[in-house]
């Protein structure tokens, strides 16, 4: 039984994770030092998401993606010039904050009123994937949030395989404690699924999947919807680094059995 | 007055985890604080009376429970539906929880129900002229905000590991049974099962008194320009086995099995630690032929006592990161290690 999906992917961006970030107070709030500077990427959860979206639409006939991003609209094309190469989707762009230190409801509700107005969405075959934390807030809740406001209760965090079995059913495997996985069984759509990392390799760019994605991500990106998110009720009275360094001794001179002593003996204590 | 709920789910014997007790701490904690709050508790699970026992000498006021069948399985709907019932029953203003996978996977919907908002990997909870602020990290471990909310009910999932373990004793609990009819529509999912590995290829122990950090360097040429694979999985597997330590494993190391690349077979991207990978809590660890600068070193923020083994004095994993940096080669002190350890437990 093959059912022709329609897969929402909630994906926001995120400065590349090797960049040095420090944080700034901002008249709006805290900020990154520099943010708008800092090269971006697609989160990595929710990289993994949309690869896995767009695996499950290849092999379910008539299924579609659908990339639905909040952030600057300067960045996110500049993401999309890399993303949109890599698998087929449809971009719905929201141009506001991409910064970790919003509030997860507001975005959650900017994200959630986009995929409701996406034309022809038909709940009995939604999946929505996202991330199940991103790299910036990091909280896991925004999705969770997604889901209620489009009254989707079949929600799995942490997810690492979806299979879809011959009678439609979801089999669903989520991380939980020790390096286990639960695995469920769901009905089947609608349902929303915060991914971790999956079992997909990055694709590769694919210029042609690029050419045919930009068709629709730029004049995605040009009717953005600004998005105002207020940080209501929320006040950070701080934000820091921690002390980053400790004071190293560096041992040079031992030999390894003498070493492997010390060390064993640091165990035992 | 505001009221306090401390909500917690059961394990699968109808007990209460750590991570519940280290929630608890943080809450009564609180509540110690909070002039004129009250502290209650919220228990779902398939019978929550001997976990109510369990902590009856905690200075709660009150217990709700939402037990049967229905709610032994970690499952978003009818966990939902169990918390929301409990708030709405305790009328609680603050919310304090473990974030457990179960409750992780859910809270923060339930706060969305209720019209309050939810934080989690909760570090620290603070109140000061009356005011509640909490911890919680940013940007992967990066940076440490202290942040208040003016919402109402406030979730604060605390992040295991985070928080002593209240040692309160047992005795006897009443509990105030909350009736949830759960619809068809909750029922859609059901949990079959849980996967692991086999008893000794488990090598995640979030327990452990040590986490072991293996990197990329395991799997490069040595010395003698050849790579040393069945070596270097001996070596790791040996002193996971005599140490009963948790690995984790650079981002690096674990991506190269997406490459094609040769691996350690028993790694997997459960084991990354860092940016994209877990921040564990261990008192102590050992990073091992680990390298990067410091957005991968995240990995080990919570490790209390570091140690590393490198060949590179200046690597970014140790140098200013680490207690103590042995510039030498991981194989042979490994090997050694692991020598007396054998010999120690033959002792």
């Amino acid at each position: 039984m093959s059912i022709a999906y329609q897969i929402v992917v909630c994906a926001g961006i995120v400065p590349d994770p090797l960049q040095t970030l420090e944080p700034v107070a901002a008249s709006t709030g805290p900020a990154l030092k520099n943010e708008m500077m800092l090269p971006a990427v697609l989160d990595p959860w929710a990289s993994h998401a949309l690869y896995e979206a767009a695996n499950l639409a290849k092999n379910a006939l008539g299924s579609k993606v659908w990339l639905v991003s909040l952030g600057p609209k300067a960045k996110l094309q500049q993401v999309m010039m890399t993303v949109a190469q890599k698998v087929p989707f449809e971009l719905v762009a929201l141009d506001g904050s991409a910064s970790g230190f919003t509030d997860a409801t507001e975005t959650a509700a900017a994200l959630a009123d986009a995929i409701a107005a996406i034309p022809g969405l038909d709940k009995s075959r939604l999946l929505v994937f996202g991330g199940w934390e991103s790299a910036s807030r990091g909280a896991g809740a925004t999705m969770q949030i997604v889901g209620e406001r489009l009254g989707i209760v079949d929600q799995f965090q942490s997810v690492d395989e979806l299979k879809v079995t011959t009678d439609g059913s979801l089999e669903i495997l989520e991380r939980i404690e020790g390096g286990k996985h639960q695995v469920s069984k769901c009905a089947g759509a609608p349902a929303l699924l915060g991914w971790a990392t999956g079992n997909l390799p990055e694709p590769k760019n694919n210029p042609q999947v690029g050419m045919v994605n930009m068709r629709t991500v730029m004049p995605a990106l040009q009717k953005a919807k600004s998005t105002k998110l207020a940080g209501e009720g929320l006040t950070f009275d701080s934000v820091t680094q921690p002390k980053q360094l400790r004071e190293t001794k560096i041992v040079r001179d031992k030999s390894p059995d003498d070493i492997a002593q010390e060390i064993v003996e640091w165990i035992k204590k | 007055m505001e009221t306090i709920l401390l909500l917690m789910h059961t394990e699968a014997d109808g007990s209460l985890a750590k991570s519940a007790r280290e929630a608890l701490h943080a809450a009564a904690t609180l509540h110690k604080s909070l002039t004129g709050s009250r502290l209650v508790v919220g228990l779902v699970g398939e019978n929550v009376q001997a976990a109510a026992n369990s902590i009856a000498s905690c200075p709660a006021v009150k217990y709700f429970g939402v037990g049967g069948e229905d709610f032994s399985q970690s499952r978003y709907a009818s966990d939902a539906a169990a918390a929301e019932a409990i708030c709405k029953a305790s009328g609680a203003a603050i919310v304090v929880s473990p974030a457990t996978s179960r409750f992780a996977r859910c809270l923060a919907g339930v706060a969305q129900r209720l019209g309050g908002r939810a934080d989690t990997h909760v570090t620290g909870i603070a109140e000061a002229d009356g005011k509640i602020s909490i911890n919680r990290w940013y940007y992967r471990q990066r940076m440490e905000a202290v942040l208040t909310r003016t919402q109402r009910p406030w979730f604060i999932l605390i992040d295991p590991g985070s928080q002593p373990a209240c040692q309160c004793g047992s005795g006897t609990a009443s509990v105030e049974n909350v009736v949830v009819q759960l619809s068809d529509a909750c029922k859609r999912t059901t949990v079959v099962g849980l996967r692991e590995p086999v008893a000794d290829v488990q090598t995640i122990r979030p327990e452990a008194a040590l986490l072991f950090v293996a990197g990329a360097g395991w799997t490069k040429k040595q010395a003698d320009g050849q790579t040393h694979l069945p070596e270097a999985e001996k070596h790791i597997l040996d002193f996971l086995k005599l140490t009963r330590a948790s690995l984790g494993s650079s981002k690096s190391l674990v991506d190269q099995s997406g490459e094609g690349q040769a691996v350690l077979s028993f790694l997997s991207h459960l084991n990354q630690v860092g940016q994209t990978g877990s921040t564990p809590r261990h008192p102590r660890g050992l990073a091992t032929c680990c390298h990067g600068e410091e957005p991968h070193t995240v990995g080990w923020r919570f490790i209390a006592e570091r140690r590393a083994i490198n060949l590179d004095p200046n690597c970014g994993w140790a140098r200013g990161k680490a207690d103590v940096l042995y510039v030498t080669d991981a194989f042979a002190v490994m090997a050694k290690v692991n020598e007396l350890l054998a010999a120690n437990r033959g002792a």
